[in-house]
């Protein structure tokens, strides 16, 4: 298994929001964290980047163990982490804004190839390279946030509702380009809101409900299971 | 686009990540560096030196502070504590043990530098007010230490011997303050010319991205804890020298003065107002201030002190409401427009 995440706990200070959660990520493999709003899904992801602290259990990379790993010493394995809502760098430039994801010395080695790759999977972040990122539309700045996360040459993309808010035409050439990473060996973990669109471009899923793990399997089966339905509408 | 691609890969093996400055602003920088050495042949009154002068010394100092604040993102309120170390470590080094205050100097870098770390490891952990607040207190503090030891002469503060022998050696002019004007406008170009190259550099470019968003910085792999220490040492040691200088250039060390938040919040009110996390945002507005409180003393006598204080107030709040991002930001933008158009 590439990510391995086993009994994880997350806490707020006293406020425990994480409960017991395991999920694995092999490599090459497409995986959907689902769950309906503040169930746990970006407070997991976080933990496994280093944003947020593990209160107790265990993360392993490639079979190494990330918890006592700052945050600055996880990007280099090989994961990149696309945060919720974005977060591009607003008063850098797109060019720069992709730089700064090829920070460690093997990307940075490899960044100029790295960032011909990533234009050609999103040719509108070529058009606007010279511009400030705060001066793109919200469809290309999660280009960008994900262009940056690339640069990093990962061997695990873990992105935080990439879709949100986005005009369906952009949300389909996003899909697109996560089809054309599956297709390269890239393991993806989406975390998303939308099942149906989740499920559709991911092999297995995990479901969260209230920060505990509710139900996991292969995307086919939880895309009919009135469990499900039960979780995110209550029915 | 092919060309695009291209001029990317290229930028990426020559590291230009910022562009060129543009011929223009080489001429005008070079006109202004004119200006500033012919200044005191030009107006040779000492009232004139003097407030040039404290200009190039307050552009230092606010250049400081905008190396934590403007690149970093972190707000001290404690920036004077460098600025007495700087100081009294040149003072207490020629005063007691006869050193060269060239020898000062260096030695209060080093302990700027290295009180940067004491106060920064801890407290740069700090996120948005709470560092604010935390600087603040550690430099009420050191004043009160330094009000209150005595080998440093407490509250009374120390005099800087006088020496007439080798006023290089010495650092000290008595006959003219051109010497003065000379050094503050060097120790100030070198400043703004290390700021420049840092701003420039990889370093710097990791700085403006974790100022705008620390975890997204992090998760990218950039160590956000050691780059803030790094740039508190950078900007305490900055700090520093504009101390030493001070105390050098009015021979008389108050540690009311010299540790007072009034100093602190004096580089952020120049900083601000000329426009923080730019380069020249500082200078400008060091040359904005500066007059206006020497000028105002003069006009009002002792009480000038007060009233310059309000029409600060007054700048500000201008500023807050139609310039949020400093005096400099209205020719930028005026450039930016001319070129567009063009």
């Amino acid at each position: 298994m590439l990510l391995e995440v086993e009994n994880l706990e997350v806490a707020y200070g006293d406020y425990q929001v994480v409960w017991g959660v395991s999920l694995a990520v092999a490599a090459g493999e497409s995986v959907a964290l689902l769950g309906p709003n503040g169930s746990g899904k970006s407070t997991v992801v976080n933990t496994i980047s280093g944003l947020l602290p593990a209160k107790a259990g265990d993360i392993r990379f490639n079979g190494v163990s990330l918890v006592d790993r700052p945050t600055h010493a996880r990007a280099p394995l090989g994961i990149a982490h696309v945060l919720e809502r974005r977060r591009v760098f607003p008063h850098l430039t797109v060019q720069q804004n992709l730089f700064l994801g090829a920070w460690h010395s093997a990307a940075r080695a490899a960044r100029g190839e790295t960032a011909q790759r990533i234009f050609g999977l999103f040719p509108r972040l070529l058009e606007r390279q010279n511009q400030l990122a705060r001066t793109l539309s919200g469809g290309e700045q999660q280009m960008l946030a994900i262009g940056r996360g690339l640069m990093a040459l990962p061997r695990l993309l873990m992105v935080d509702e990439p879709f949100l808010g986005l005009a369906p035409q952009v949300a389909q050439q996003l899909q697109s380009v996560f089809e054309t990473l599956k297709s390269e060996g890239m393991a993806i973990l989406f975390i998303e809101q939308n099942v149906r669109l989740a499920l559709s471009m991911a092999g297995r899923g995990y479901i969260l409900e209230g920060g505990r793990l509710a139900i996991a399997g292969p995307a086919a089966t939880l895309v009919d299971s009135p469990e499900v339905r039960r979780i995110f509408l209550g029915v | 686009m092919q060309g695009g691609t291209a001029s990317m890969l290229e930028a990426a093996k020559a590291e230009h990540l910022w562009p060129r400055p543009p011929r223009w602003a080489m001429a005008i920088g070079a006109a202004a560096a004119a200006l500033l050495l012919a200044y005191p042949f030009v107006f040779t009154s000492s009232f004139a030196h003097h407030t040039m002068i404290l200009i190039l010394l307050y552009a230092l100092m606010a250049q400081s502070w905008n190396v934590v604040a403007g690149f970093s993102g972190q707000i001290s309120l404690g920036h004077a504590i460098f600025f007495g170390l700087g100081a009294y470590s040149s003072t207490v080094l020629f005063a007691k043990y006869g050193v060269t205050p060239w020898a000062g100097l260096l030695v209060g870098v080093l302990l700027s530098a290295a009180a940067a770390v004491a106060i920064g490891v801890p407290t740069l952990r700090l996120r948005g007010h709470y560092f604010a607040i935390a600087t603040l207190l550690i430099g009420s503090s050191v004043q009160i230490v330094f009000q209150r030891w005595e080998w440093v002469g407490a509250a009374s503060g120390l005099y800087v011997p006088i020496e007439r022998t080798s006023p290089w050696l010495y650092l000290q002019f008595h006959r003219s303050k051109v010497p003065y004007y000379y050094l503050m406008l060097a120790a100030a170009a070198l400043g703004y010319l290390l700021v420049w190259k840092l701003r420039r550099s990889r370093f710097g470019f990791r700085l403006q991205a974790l100022r705008d968003d620390h975890d997204a910085a992090a998760s990218l792999g950039i160590a956000v804890a050691r780059h803030k220490v790094l740039t508190f040492m950078i900007s305490g040691a900055m700090m520093s020298v504009a101390g030493t200088f001070y105390g050098q250039y009015v021979l008389v060390l108050d540690p009311e003065r010299l540790f007072s938040a009034e100093i602190s919040i004096l580089v952020l009110l120049m900083t601000v107002l000329g426009g923080s996390g730019t380069l020249w945002g500082p200078a400008l507005g060091a040359a904005v201030l500066i007059p206006l409180s020497e000028y105002s003393r003069i006009w009002l006598g002792g009480t000038g002190r007060t009233v310059d204080l309000i029409i600060y107030g007054v700048l500000i709040v201008l500023v807050c409401m139609w310039r949020p991002s400093g005096l400099l930001s209205v020719f930028e933008e005026r450039i930016r427009r001319r070129r567009t158009v063009s």
